[in-house]
């Protein structure tokens, strides 16, 4: 389809504002642009249709099904699209007095106190625009912590060469050198290896319970036990507990702070990536190192990004925790994890499951034996199943499963979804040994074909230019 | 009790027997029985949706919405057109993630490609990415951009915006990074201290131009000073203010940064807002976050895709630029829009009428006895008055439903934007008259 540019009109419009009602003001020459502002010119019809025709062109999870692993795209209910947009939220202003904000204030204390209660955590920020975010501020907490201690020799985060690669780019943002741990045969904490890694230069471990493999590390409060014994904290990376909300904390586990994508477990759109919110969670003798802003709140203390955070989210997440309450909460959990297991064991006719046993709320195809079969890869599946509709699992993650797939059905999924999937992956199990060019060719019924990766990386168009 | 779990408990219990399990306890046979919850949640009981929206509706009556607003610093109460309410709205765009499958995905990469140009178009620099969180996390990123080995320090101006200062402290906390405020003078960055201050080992200068008082930098000046010194030049600015003011790259910037909020966000209380960066095409690999490419796909037709991710956190680890993953893409997606629904001309008379309003408004408060302007630089919409009562004057205001300036130092902070009419401003200097009478 076209650009916007291209079909942008010249003199087309919309009537937005009335005429100026004041005398105009004239800034000194030297001041003003001297380019041109080739905005597109569009009338209003122009610009419904054309933001129209891309949204055919996008898939949602409340278009259909998207198991995409690790990201939790569960259904994003309406009611928190509405109630983000109530004025009395969307219109205030942040540096409002105090008594204007009591409303925004006790959403945020709500919030904290539900999503305290919810992690076994005393203290929580909403600052973190993000989960990598969110990360940056827990890791900043256990700098902090270790600094004010005067305990400065402690250089190292540990981290499993299973985590997300958010994890190590946080602990290199917050100045530490990254210890990649090697994962057990069984996908867990190799406990070992742990002990080999721990020692008193070490200022923490950063830990996703369940895994990325979507496994429950059974050996928790044994891996939490060991670093504290070293004085290290222990950070629990929160992209995973939709899991376990409501019938495990990771504070009962011994994590010391956490973040919690609110994008993934409490529903909040992704927004096509983004906005989402990272809120922080920590014990109660790392609450005086939350961060907070400069200017609502006063000099002094760190902060990772203006005002209290991307609060129009944390509203939603607050509408979806009061919608769900104290039973919701740990239903959504098990049914998340229910889901996932019986996907796993339709699918497991067909592809092998990296590791063959219970899982948590996602689980991890190895395709690796596969594609030695058939010559199809995991990346040939993943194509196919766009053309079937289905959005496909993430790929080739996390990097210790080799040809992976990772799905997470969510708990939002009916029955009825998850045998249509597992019936696509049959067929495609099939198809690679009846006719895998077919595959290694796929989507053939999308938007586009399979695009050209090296090309876009190696001359770069990153901007639209009039021929 | 609400629940967005589509399946029956007759249906639940089937699909546990599917998988030869004959309760929901046994999904969780890993956990250690010691650990799990043994009481229900301390939350209130699940509800319908009605309760749901009274509950938060009552939260949000708790707020005050003001009919006027002449409080900036930092989030801006412009205009948002209907249709920038309504088309990011749409739940494939709300409900999709990043876009890693681009065959799915052409929609949401094209709307940040044209965010991109758009970005390009305004500011005049060369690539700009697919955003970060917001303004403070961009200049904090854009820091990180200009260091090596040698050049390890940052300076930022004292009349950045404090939020933004202290951001890019932390991230230099995290990194174990100098940074070094450079001081003002007379409500602008001192020009002298600046030179003084471009030692050998600094990397960059973060100049905010309209500034936190509103002035306007002499920015070309102050980069050249930075370029002389073989330091980079990140110019923070307002992207409304760019209809009519010298682009960051009229004004030599490597790297520009801005809080996206005022292309159609509403306030909300502080986000979610838009981080926007751009840059010279030869810091185009090191910019981070996401970037969207056009290539061809199979069939040799134009087709849109994440690029460039070799900078990025999931393929380069603890080497990679940045950590960010989730960026704020639907705010990129309704900047786009509200630059698309402006247009170049609807863009110049919204800048126009900001810098109108707020030079009458300025005229009508520095006209009443005991009313004097602070600092007597060029603004767009923002400017600090010193004023006896200022509390008491801000009150009067807040009585009115008039969300009066910010206070700032000794003085007020006032902003207007395109969306007060003369009326409201009139009325607004009534009552300060009224209070210092």
């Amino acid at each position: 389809m076209k650009l916007i540019f291209e079909k942008s009109m010249a003199g087309h419009r919309c009537t937005l504002l009335p005429a100026c009602d004041v005398p105009e003001v004239e800034l000194d020459s030297a001041l003003l642009r001297e380019s041109e502002l080739p905005l597109p010119e569009l009338s209003e019809q122009e610009i419904s249709r054309h933001y129209t025709q891309l949204c055919r062109r996008v898939h949602g999870v409340n278009c259909g099904f998207y198991p995409l692993g690790s990201c939790t795209m569960k259904y994003n209910p309406r009611i928190d699209e509405e109630m983000a947009a109530l004025p009395g939220f969307a219109s205030v202003h942040p540096l409002a007095p105090e008594k204007a904000t009591e409303g925004c204030r006790e959403v945020l204390d709500v919030a904290a106190q539900y999503l305290c209660e919810i992690t076994g955590m005393d203290g929580m920020t909403f600052q973190p625009a993000a989960g990598a975010h969110g990360e940056f501020t827990g890791v900043l907490l256990i700098k902090q912590y270790h600094r004010s201690r005067g305990d400065l020799g402690r250089t190292k985060i540990i981290v499993p060469d299973s985590a997300h690669g958010t994890n190590p780019a946080t602990a290199a943002m917050c100045g530490f050198e990254v210890v990649n741990i090697a994962s057990a045969p069984d996908g867990c904490v190799d406990l070992e290896a742990l002990k080999a890694a721990l020692g008193p230069d070490v200022a923490g471990l950063m830990l996703t319970n369940p895994n990325t493999v979507g496994l429950f590390d059974e050996n928790i409060l044994e891996i939490t036990r060991l670093v504290h014994e070293c004085g290290g904290l222990c950070y629990y990376d929160g992209a995973n507990l939709n899991a376990v909300m409501g019938v495990v904390r990771p504070g009962d586990m011994g994590f010391d702070c956490i973040h919690m994508n609110l994008h993934k477990t409490f529903a909040t759109p992704h927004g096509g990536g983004g906005p989402g919110a990272g809120a922080v969670g920590c014990k109660a003798f790392l609450k005086d190192f939350l961060p907070r802003s400069a200017l609502m709140e006063g000099e002094g203390r760190l902060q990772v990004r203006s005002f209290a955070g991307n609060f129009l989210v944390v509203v939603r997440a607050l509408t979806y925790l009061l919608t769900l309450g104290r039973e919701g909460v740990p239903e959504a959990a098990i049914n998340a994890v229910l889901n996932a297991n019986y996907l796993m064991r339709k699918i497991r006719g067909s592809f092998t499951p990296a590791f063959d046993r219970t899982c948590m709320h996602e689980f991890v195809l190895d395709l690796s034996a596969f594609k030695k079969e058939t010559g199809v890869s995991a990346l040939d599946v993943a194509k196919s199943l766009i053309d079937r509709g289905m959005h496909p699992p993430t790929m080739y993650f996390p990097l210790i499963v080799h040809e992976a797939l990772m799905l997470e059905p969510t708990e939002t999924e009916s029955r009825e979804t998850l045998d249509e999937a597992a019936a696509i992956f049959r067929e495609l199990y099939d198809l690679a040994f009846r006719d895998p060019e077919q595959m290694h060719t796929a989507p053939h019924n999308a938007q586009i074909g399979r695009p050209d990766e090296v090309k876009a990386a190696r001359s770069p168009i990153l901007r639209w230019t009039k021929e | 009790m609400g629940s967005y779990v589509p399946a029956t408990a007759a249906e639940r219990q089937e699909m546990l027997q599917a998988i030869g399990m004959r309760s929901e306890k046994e999904l969780y046979a890993d956990v250690p029985a010691s650990m799990l919850l043994d009481r229900p949640l301390n939350l209130p009981a699940g509800k319908s949706e009605l309760e749901v929206r009274r509950e938060m509706e009552a939260l949000a009556a708790k707020n005050k919405v003001y009919a006027t607003v002449l409080r900036g610093a930092g989030a801006y109460d412009h205009y948002i057109p209907s249709i920038v309410k309504y088309i990011p709205a749409k739940e494939e765009f709300l409900t999709a993630y990043t876009p890693y499958q681009a065959e799915m995905s052409q929609g949401i990469l094209q709307s940040i490609f044209e965010y991109q140009t758009m970005i390009c178009d305004l500011t005049g620099m060369d690539v700009s990415n697919a955003s970060v969180y917001d303004g403070a996390t961009a200049a904090a990123e854009a820091a990180a951009m200009c260091r090596d080995r040698k050049r390890t320090v940052t300076l930022i101006s004292a009349a950045a915006h404090p939020d933004v200062i202290n951001t890019v402290r932390t991230y230099c906390y995290g990194t174990g990074h100098e940074l070094r405020v450079v001081p003002c003078r007379d409500g602008r960055t001192d020009s002298e201290a600046l030179k003084e201050m471009l030692t050998e080992d600094v990397a960059s200068f973060i100049l905010q131009s309209p500034n936190f008082y509103g002035q306007i930098e002499d920015a070309k000046a102050l980069g050249e000073l930075v370029h002389a010194a073989k330091a980079q030049f990140v110019l923070s600015f307002n992207p409304i203010s760019l209809a009519l003011l010298a682009t960051p790259g009229e004004c030599g910037a490597d790297i520009a940064v801005a809080e996206g909020q005022p292309l159609g966000l509403p306030m909300g209380w502080g986000g979610p807002y838009l981080g926007i960066m751009a840059s010279t095409g030869k810091l185009m690999r090191k910019l981070p976050g996401r970037i969207v490419g056009q290539t061809t796909d199979s069939r040799g037709e134009r087709a849109f895709v994440l690029s460039l991710q070799a900078r990025e956190q999931h393929i380069r680890r603890e080497k990679a630029s940045s950590n960010i993953c989730s960026n704020e893409a639907l705010c990129a997606l309704t900047a786009g829009l509200y630059l698309a629904t402006l247009g170049p001309d609807g863009l110049k008379e919204a800048a126009k009428q900001c810098l109108a309003k707020a030079h009458y408004l300025c005229g009508a408060l520095c006209a009443i006895p005991g009313v004097t302007l602070k600092y007597s630089g060029p603004f767009f919409h923002e400017f600090l008055t010193v004023l006896p009562k200022r509390d008491e004057v801000l009150a009067a205001l807040d009585d009115a439903g008039i969300l009066g300036g910010l206070p700032v130092e000794d003085g007020i902070l006032w902003c207007a934007t395109e969306k007060v009419s003369r009326a409201e401003l009139d009325r607004a200097a009534a009552i300060v008259k009224e209070v210092l009478a």
